[in-house]
């Protein structure tokens, strides 16, 4: 079972950071909800760190994802391919925006996908530094838990966008190259 | 304005709203300058040239390194101007109007009207 280097980087990039940052996005607004608006809400005193440390890990995946995904992954998908080349297989972009029926992949999903990604390391900082500096003291700021809420919100809504298109602009034009590492041996060799 | 001791169940705020403020009101600043500098250099091919700080990446990489540098000078100032004291509380409005706004225009069909 074989896979190249980059298809591994996207694969860190995508599911590693990205899918994981998606996930926990709904457990942050539970938590959230559950503290500060939740009548009902009950804390226990070993609950105190519990939600800063979350959102730091979440902020931690959040901006993983954005600078493998600006810095090591999207190099390779905006690679331009040698003049003559005639397969374009080696250059996604390339081969997205050299069809009529694959073009929108790159004009609509990547133009929005490389930019609204940055929105989540931004907005998930602001809210891991706000719950970090303000604690259970949060409670008394109306207007703060709820710009904290609203903001993970954004970044939910940012990353769910910028995972989409990269899911399908990946499985339109994969990442591909490098070199082969194999991830199980075969036993058919 | 706000700082007194909070007792148990209090609902009155021990510490000020001001570095909450800036945190919000930086993180609208930080997205809105991300969409207006994406839009510029969608726009003007001198613009797209500057904004080239790391080749492979293009002009993504100027783009994304001058807004996280703004936001993060801003967010810096601004804590350091109001983390001892309340402000006014249409500020955490505005930060996240200006979230809004700038989401918003990173959709490709709303940024390519400029």
């Amino acid at each position: 079972m074989d896979i190249t280097s980059r298809a591994l980087w996207t694969l860190i990039h995508g599911i590693g950071f990205g899918v994981v940052y998606l996930m926990a996005c709904s457990g942050a607004m539970v938590e959230l909800y559950r503290r500060f608006i939740a009548r009902s809400g009950s804390l226990a005193s070993s609950d105190g760190p519990f939600l800063k440390v979350y959102l730091i890990v979440m902020g931690l995946l959040a901006w993983l994802a954005v600078l493998s995904g600006t810095y090591v992954v999207y190099p390779w998908y905006r690679a331009t391919p040698p003049t003559g080349t005639v397969d374009l297989s080696g250059f996604p972009q390339r081969l997205l925006i050299s069809q009529s029926t694959t073009i929108g992949w790159h004009s609509m999903g990547m133009e929005w996908k490389e930019h609204v990604a940055w929105i989540v390391p931004i907005t998930i900082s602001m809210a891991a530094v706000v719950v970090a500096r303000y604690g259970t003291d949060l409670r008394n700021h109306p207007r703060l838990k709820s710009a904290v809420l609203t903001a993970i919100l954004f970044s939910f809504a940012s990353s769910a966008i910028a995972g989409f298109w990269g899911a399908m602009i990946d499985k339109a034009a994969p990442v591909e190259g490098g070199h082969t590492i194999t991830v199980m041996g075969d036993a058919t060799r | 304005m706000t700082n007194g001791a909070v007792g148990n169940g209090s609902r009155r705020a021990s510490l000020p709203n001001g570095a909450g403020s800036a945190a919000v009101l930086a993180m609208g600043i930080g997205s809105l300058v991300m969409a207006a500098f994406a839009i510029i250099a969608d726009h003007s091919s001198v613009f797209k040239r500057m904004m080239i700080f790391y080749t492979p990446t293009g002009p993504l990489s100027g783009v994304t390194t001058i807004a996280v540098v703004i936001w993060l000078v801003t967010w810096i100032a601004l804590d350091v101007a109001w983390k001892r004291r309340d402000v006014d509380r249409k500020i955490v409005r505005v930060g996240l109007y200006l979230l809004a706004i700038g989401f918003i225009l990173m959709f490709p069909p709303v940024g390519d009207l400029f």
